[in-house]
């Protein structure tokens, strides 16, 4: 298996940086969303799905790709009904009244 | 040139999510932010799918993905008064991923890429299954205790020793890891490896237990920020900078809701995973008198409503449990269709979730312009006529500003007490989920409609309605 060389002080930086990122975002999310933003961000960490395809499709023994095959279910379950679900409550937030 | 283009739309899908999160900082755009963490994800998904050095048993990801997709669409179909529990169980699937994907990749070093370990990606591989596999239980049991069922106690379980016996356990983990990231390779490795994770699975059991419903807003959103964070030790064992970005800003978003929750309630994080809520003042001091409520019917309510001009209703979780929203909506209508201004008055804290609020009133219709937070509407609540309480109680409890005795106090509340009239509907004349007297109840200005708030509201709108018709 061809494995780039671990940069851990790359990845670190990275992830502090996005650690920020992802604060300043947040912070400005509005209070009315908070419930829908829980579930976004919940299909969006459901990001593992890239981890679990890489463990599942991969030359490797049988036990280590049914681990594999059963995250990569529970990710894509959460992408799938994360992303759903949102929307189906953003589509509730309107400024006025539809019908009457 | 395949893995300059597998990180290249990394860093794609990497942008997308955060302008997804950008986009939802307005419900304007909101919708904006669903289509760019869709475009995202499908681009991390594809990246990564089309490798084919790497990427050879398709069958298996097909069939995985498309279980997903079999169980993941009825679970986006769930009520809305269901968003926590639901919720609560995404946060368990993240979790047992990260847990997963960490116990193959361990087993797979131990069973032969021995090159791959070191001491970085060992702890990175214990911090992953410590996290995903308590997350996962842990968020099992929150959800269970969200949707009420049997087995699973509602109430906050405390027992003797018990803070003592679960720092134990962090520091019987903490132990083992720190051995195993030493001999990652002898003879009893798997044995400790193994060991962590049926603690880590135990650990999420034991930290729910204590917790009760007033609480899970913050539990939810710890747990939220532990699947994030779960998933950035998953991107430093795998090497892989898309799960970092991606769960670092899950992780964040975990953070802030946990902050404000806890700043809503004016408590520590340690406070509310050790602390038992509830537990300080269940039993009434002896000798005190049962003290009185003053009912009030929905004519008499009405009545005064009907010449009101601006009236605060306060929703809590009563209104969730009792799907009323959409009977308040038809209570806000006829106020409206009279000229009065109606408001609603959320605190950060109503419900069982952060925002579970302004979801079910977005649900039954009403704009979400007239909805407000608990800090803005405070100053308007003197000028109030009427202040109609649904279902919510420690949050509307004075208390919570002068009795220093009171596991409240100090807590941000909702002034309903400085409205002329208030109204408050309650299913039954026990005190609330803390066990708290709530002081509002019983001022000379409070009167009290006791029965479930959906026929409550419904008593309400008849009234109103029939009042109409025959001007």
């Amino acid at each position: 298996m061809h494995l780039e060389t671990l940069d851990y002080w790359s990845m670190l930086f990275v992830f502090v940086l996005s650690a920020f990122i992802g604060i300043g975002v947040i912070r400005r999310v509005s209070r009315l969303l908070h419930t829908p933003l829980m579930s976004i961000t919940n299909a969006i960490s459901a990001i593992a799905v890239v981890g679990s395809i890489i463990v599942t499709g991969s030359e490797h023994p049988l036990p280590i790709r049914i681990l594999g095959a059963i995250a990569l279910f529970s990710s894509m379950t959460n992408i799938v009904s994360g992303f759903l679900i949102t929307d189906r409550m953003l589509k509730m937030f309107k400024v006025k009244k539809k019908n009457k | 040139m395949i893995y300059a283009i597998t990180q290249l739309s990394y860093i794609v899908a990497t942008a997308l999510f955060i302008f997804s999160l950008h986009w939802m900082s307005d419900p304007k755009t909101a919708r904006w932010g669903v289509y760019s963490g869709v475009a995202g994800m499908l681009i991390a998904i594809v990246a990564t799918w089309v490798q084919p050095e790497i990427i050879i048993h398709h069958g298996w990801i097909i069939v995985a993905i498309a279980a997903g997709f079999a169980v993941g669409i009825p679970l986006s179909q769930v009520p809305l008064t269901a968003v926590p529990q639901r919720t609560a169980l995404s946060h368990a699937f993240g979790g047992l991923a990260a847990g997963l994907v960490g116990t193959a990749e361990y087993f797979l070093w131990l069973g032969g890429e021995h090159e791959n370990i070191t001491t970085f990606r060992m702890i990175a591989v214990i911090v992953e299954i410590v996290l995903g596999y308590l997350t996962f239980t842990g968020s099992l049991m929150a959800a269970g205790k969200l949707q009420g069922i049997k087995w699973i106690p509602q109430r906050p379980v405390t027992y003797s020793l018990q803070n003592v016996s679960n720092i134990g356990l962090i520091v019987v983990t903490l132990v083992l890891g720190t051995a195993l990231v030493m001999n990652p390779l002898t003879g009893w490795s798997a044995t400790v490896f193994m060991v962590i994770i049926g603690l880590s699975l135990l650990f999420g059991v034991l930290l729910i237990l204590p917790i009760g419903g007033a609480d899970m807003p913050t539990v939810i959103s710890i747990l939220n920020s532990y699947a994030g964070l779960s998933a950035v030790a998953m991107g430093f064992v795998l090497n892989n900078k898309l799960l970092i970005t991606a769960g670092a800003l899950d992780g964040a978003s975990g953070l802030i809701l946990s902050i404000i929750m806890c700043k809503a309630m004016n408590r520590s994080f340690v406070n509310v995973l050790f602390g038992a809520f509830g537990q300080v003042q269940e039993t009434k001091k002896e000798g005190e008198e049962e003290r009185v409520y003053k009912s009030e019917t929905p004519e008499g309510v009405a009545h005064i409503l009907e010449h009101a001009s601006l009236v605060v209703i306060i929703p809590g979780y009563g209104m969730a449990v009792s799907q009323a929203q959409h009977k308040v909506r038809e209570l806000y209508d006829q106020l409206k269709k009279r000229g009065i201004t109606v408001k609603f008055a959320i605190h950060p804290v109503a419900g069982r979730m952060p925002g579970h609020m302004n979801v079910l009133l977005a649900e039954a219709n009403i704009p979400y312009t007239d909805l407000v937070e608990m800090d803005e509407i405070n100053s308007d609540m003197p000028q109030c006529d009427v202040a109609l309480v649904i279902g919510a109680n420690d949050v509307v409890n004075p208390a919570a500003r002068y009795d220093k005795s009171s596991p409240i106090y100090g807590m941000p509340i909702i002034d309903a007490d400085k409205a002329k009239t208030v109204f408050a509907i309650k299913r039954s004349k026990n005190p609330g989920f803390a066990g708290i007297e709530n002081e509002l109840y019983f001022l000379d200005k409070t009167w009290m409609l006791f029965g479930d708030a959906k026929a409550v509201m419904g008593d309400l709108v008849k009234q109103l309605s029939g009042a109409n018709s025959s001007h």
